[in-house]
């Protein structure tokens, strides 16, 4: 049984349901061989424009769009502020609109300002991908990583997933605890009382703790979050060493974890602070395996949206 | 709404017409060593697998068989999209300097058989592409020939015609069925 994919837009994971995030598993999971071909390309999106516009630093996110889009043959144009009419002084919405009068089907933007991507989709008649904004949201990041789960486990439900580190600053944190309780994972965070917001437990409906060791225990997946440095103050961390000391993953730390418990890290990674690298580059971890389902997942998400152009989107749709 | 359905094929004539195929194939290709046959999902998965067989049971050798989804390949892919599914395409063998069999169950315009032409190009360059259908019904919007043919029936464009085969239909036995819907409002 299939259906159109009914949003016009993909700018977070609460708009979706289990059923849509299925979808767009499932979607990906066709899609991965492409990536594998002599031929690594298909013309299904022959004729899209899609522009990737990144306000932020992003080396694999960026890469990852620009290669799904050319994999399906779409028409793909970065562009990043540092080069372009924002160093000027253009606003966002002049932006959109001049983008907009170039008639691209697809946007996907990152910005350092939460609900950036939702404005975009207000002011211009295409789709938008949320590509990262500011501390809210990363909806394909958690996708991709839901997509390697799934691989690695064989399915999403009841798995228990310790997210460990930075949640404060972490939109990856976000997005991955909203798409996990989607399949009923028992989702642990774990992080210092001073890089955990106050109310996350309730919000996300996750269990927080303090410690490393009992978020670890028995989970069938370990994911640990980039230290953000340029988001830190001082005042949040006494020292990266400190911090390594207590939060840090290594392989006696996951001790406690399933033996097959896997380890994964969204990158950058901090080697030495949030995780150890021997466990970095050891067989537990499927880093690399979440870069490869990256490109297969922004696949997915770009075929998707492009299907619902019949419907002139206006604005986000969903709740 | 009532419908009338004939039967245009029964069980033992499947059988007949593909092993007459696989003759044919055999014949024209010289030998299932050089011969890969690829199904064209989703009607042509289980014939080729059939016809693999057949072609195996007159040599020394069984030819090896994959499938291909043409979703990604099709002409209204961007504009239309009612059914987004992709399915898996799976060609475990190296087309390159084989003669390649795709087969479907029905040919009518000759889009799908487009679409998987070119699919099987981006994993390689066979010798040669061959088509085998069950049944060709005419109809044809794209300049496409069978090479291989079970049985040619002229069929109208408002009637379905169906393909059985055992090992994926409900009622036991192999067939292909005419649908002619409408008869009554």
């Amino acid at each position: 049984m299939t259906r159109p994919f009914r949003h016009p837009h993909l700018l977070d994971i609460t708009s979706l349901t289990t059923e849509d995030v299925v979808q767009i598993l499932d979607t990906a999971e066709a899609l991965f061989e492409v990536s594998r071909r002599p031929v690594r390309k298909v013309p299904t999106l022959r004729g899209k424009t899609v522009i990737n516009l990144f306000y932020e630093a992003s080396t694999r996110t960026r890469t990852s769009f620009e290669l799904a889009g050319k994999r399906l043959s779409a028409d793909t144009v970065n562009m990043s502020t540092a080069s372009s009419s924002v160093k000027k002084g253009e606003s966002l919405y002049d932006t959109c609109k001049t983008l907009e009068a170039m008639h691209p089907d697809i946007v996907v933007i990152r910005h350092g300002a939460s609900g950036a991507p939702h404005y975009v989709a207000k002011n211009m008649r295409c789709s938008v991908v949320n590509a990262g904004d500011g501390m809210h949201a990363h909806p394909t990041q958690a996708l991709l990583d839901a997509f390697t789960i799934r691989r690695s486990k064989g399915t999403l439900a009841g798995l228990k997933v310790a997210i460990c580190g930075d949640v404060a600053h972490s939109r990856v944190a976000r997005s991955n605890a909203r798409l996990l309780r989607l399949f009923g994972c028992d989702v642990r965070i774990a992080g210092p009382r001073t890089l955990v917001p106050k109310h996350f437990a309730e919000a996300f409906d996750v269990s927080v703790y303090e410690r490393l060791e009992p978020a670890l225990d028995d989970a069938d997946v370990v994911m640990a979050l980039r230290i953000q440095q340029e988001r830190l103050s001082q005042a949040l961390l006494p020292s990266l060493r400190e911090y390594a000391r207590t939060f840090g993953l290594s392989e006696d730390r996951l001790a406690g974890a399933k033996d097959d418990a896997i380890v994964m890290h969204p990158g950058p990674m901090n080697r030495g602070v949030e995780i150890d690298p021997e466990l970095a580059d050891g067989p537990r971890s499927v880093v690399l395996d979440q870069v490869e389902a990256g490109v297969a997942v922004r696949m997915a998400v770009l075929y998707l949206l492009a299907g619902d152009a019949g419907a002139a989107p206006t604005g986000p749709r969903g709740a | 709404m009532s419908e009338r359905s004939e039967r245009i094929l029964d069980a033992g004539e499947v059988e007949r017409v593909l092993g007459r195929m696989a003759s044919e194939i055999v014949e024209a290709t010289g030998g299932a060593e050089r011969v890969g046959i690829v199904g064209i999902r989703r009607g042509g998965v289980a014939l080729s697998a059939r016809l693999a067989q057949a072609v195996a049971g007159l040599g020394p050798e069984a030819p090896p068989v994959g499938s291909v989804d043409i979703a990604l390949y099709r002409d209204d892919a961007a504009t239309a999209l009612p059914d987004p599914k992709i399915g898996p395409s799976v060609v475990p063998f190296d087309v390159a300097g084989r003669d390649v069999v795709l087969v479907d169950d029905v040919l009518q315009t000759g889009r799908t058989v487009r679409a998987a032409i070119e699919c099987l190009l981006d994993y390689g360059r066979p010798r040669r592409i061959w088509l085998a259908v069950l049944l060709d019904r005419g109809g044809r919007e794209l300049p496409v020939a069978a090479d291989f043919v079970g049985r040619t029936l002229e069929v109208p464009a408002g009637a379905k015609v169906r393909v059985e085969l055992a090992e994926e239909a409900a009622e036991p036995g192999d067939g292909a069925v005419l649908v002619r819907a409408g008869e009554t409002p």
